[in-house]
């Protein structure tokens, strides 16, 4: 039994991802794909335990989920002929005909040759700019990562008829206004919006891991780095995709070592480097070689190159702020953030002086609700020697801050300057 | 597929060349030119512009009885100023449309078609 659970997850995660962008892209039709690919599940749920797993459990996938989309694709039909029939003003369109045979359902789905082509046209109908970012996101992880609507649900720690109704409504979407399933015109501006989606995920893992870990929840970090390097296979010409799996492996690297023992928060120049992970990092440089020899730099790359920066240092007194502070002035240039300009200004406290890093800091206004743009102005007020300024910016960092070990970090920041 | 785009766009910025004047057939010419466009390609299924908000009534219609206000039915940083009903294959055809429409600055609202009685 354990065997067929563990055949039937990988036959959720592996390939029914897969066979849906295959079937979506055979008929253009991502709604029947979905359905289609449901019954199959549904039946091997059902079959597997009592008749065993086939031999090749993904080609199984391939040929079931096939015939269920030709059945509901014939049954649609039926009811056409017959609405036909009873009421032809309802279908005036000549060109409307099905043609689709029993004749292309027999491979293997992972050595389709449309493969690659039909996820990638998925992904980018996932991450379309028509789509709500919390749709993109949730579609993404839904049928490109093969998560079920309850480990999203559960990752997210949002309801689950939540999340299910943000997934229909997507889908609705999708079908009522007609978004297409094609590879975009400009490729270079939607492979952004996938990219800023697989980075959400990816710190929407990271920020929300370390409170009571649950060993039953799905990592979202380790879905962002398998859902980059799949796009990395679908598009190794692209010099932002290595940037991005850099960067996330850069703070994969430190991720063992963000919290301590009793579940606190330790900053980044307080963490035992010894708890990196030396693969993380070696990969991660790896990655950003790759990337800067594309020679098409962008903004995960830029943010890479920082995290690379802090990563490589032997410790924190080792960390080459100026190249720091270079970057930082660059990747200000192509991403106007505040949030980039706070961590500008942070960088140019430590390369020159805290003054300077304090003068640097954007404008108040912008990052007002924000708490890290006040921990980051008390730790310039306090390096600065303004020990009352610091304080009142650590009281209110602490009173915006929501993660538990943020609170309990800046509660004891705020002790420091009593 | 038909789509709608409403296009929303601050009144108070338009240009207001006088007929006659190089300014205003110069602006013409971009309008012919994208209307016939938008009718060679197979787009184009109808359209119009509308008189500003100066001139809108908003008739609130309730079980109580109705009433009527002056002025348009929300008052906002841009205006509904005109519409396009267009034959798309999809949304993003339907969108690079959209992008074409000769008003540099505005908010235009892009709505498939549920259903039209004259189609």
């Amino acid at each position: 039994m354990d065997n067929i659970d563990a055949a039937l997850a990988q036959l959720v995660r592996h390939d029914a991802p897969r066979v849906l962008a295959l079937l979506a892209g055979r008929f253009s039709d991502l709604h029947l794909a979905d359905d289609a690919v449901a019954d199959a599940l549904a039946e091997a749920t059902t079959q597997w335990p009592t008749q065993g797993v086939p031999a090749n459990p993904g080609a199984w996938l391939n040929r079931v989920a096939s015939r269920r989309a030709i059945d509901r694709v014939r049954r649609l039909d039926v009811e056409r002929r017959r609405t036909r029939a009873a009421a032809p003003e309802l279908h005036a369109d000549p060109n409307e005909t099905t043609t689709m045979h029993d004749t292309f359902l027999i491979d293997d789905p992972t050595t389709d040759p449309n493969l690659s082509e039909d996820q990638l046209r998925l992904m980018f109908l996932c991450c379309h700019p028509a789509l709500g970012t919390d749709s993109q996101v949730a579609l993404t992880l839904r049928l490109i990562a093969g998560l079920t609507t309850d480990e999203i649900a559960g990752a997210y720690l949002i309801p689950t008829p939540t999340l299910a109704q943000r997934i229909s409504r997507a889908k609705a979407k999708i079908r009522d206004a007609a978004i297409p399933l094609h590879m975009p015109e400009h490729l270079e501006h939607r492979l952004d919006a996938v990219l800023s989606v697989l980075y959400l995920v990816f710190n929407e893992g990271y920020l929300g891991r370390g409170e009571d870990p649950e060993p039953m929840r799905v990592d979202l970090c380790e879905e962002a780095l398998r859902l980059t390097r799949s796009l990395l296979d679908l598009l190794p010409d692209h010099a932002e995709i290595h940037g991005l799996l850099a960067l996330e492996l850069f703070h994969h690297a430190r991720s063992g070592a963000r919290l301590d023992s009793n579940a606190d928060l330790v900053l980044l120049p307080d963490q035992d480097r010894t708890r990196w992970y030396p693969a993380d990092i070696e990969n991660g440089n790896a990655a950003l070689r790759e990337a800067m020899a594309l020679q098409a730099p962008g903004r995960y790359q830029m943010q890479a190159m920082i995290a690379g920066y802090h990563t490589n240092a032997r410790d924190a007194a080792d960390t080459n702020w100026e190249r720091i502070a270079a970057l930082y002035d660059r990747l200000v240039t192509i991403d106007p953030s505040p949030i980039v300009a706070l961590n500008r200004a942070v960088a140019i406290g430590m390369a020159e002086t805290p003054q300077a890093g304090l003068a640097a800091l954007p404008q108040r206004d912008d990052l007002a609700d924000y708490h890290l743009f006040h921990a980051a102005h008390a730790e310039l007020q306090l390096l600065a020697g303004n020990v009352e300024a610091a304080r009142a910016a650590f009281a209110e960092a602490r009173r915006l801050a929501r993660n538990p070990a943020e609170i309990r970090h800046l509660d004891r920041r705020l002790a420091d300057t009593n | 597929m038909e789509y709608m785009i409403l296009l929303h766009s601050d009144e108070s910025a338009a240009p207001d060349f006088a007929p006659g004047t190089p300014e205003f057939d110069e602006m013409m010419g971009e309008w012919m030119a994208f209307n016939a466009e938008l009718a060679e390609g197979g787009h184009m299924i109808g359209g119009a512009s509308l008189a500003p908000t100066a001139t809108a009534t908003t008739l609130h219609k309730s079980p109580q009885g109705n009433t009527m206000t002056d002025g348009p039915y929300a008052e906002t940083k841009e205006q509904l100023g005109g519409y396009y009903v267009i034959e798309a294959a999809d949304l993003d055809e339907a969108l690079a449309i959209a992008a074409k429409v000769p008003i540099p600055y505005g908010s235009f609202e892009v709505r498939p078609i549920a259903f039209r009685p004259e189609a």
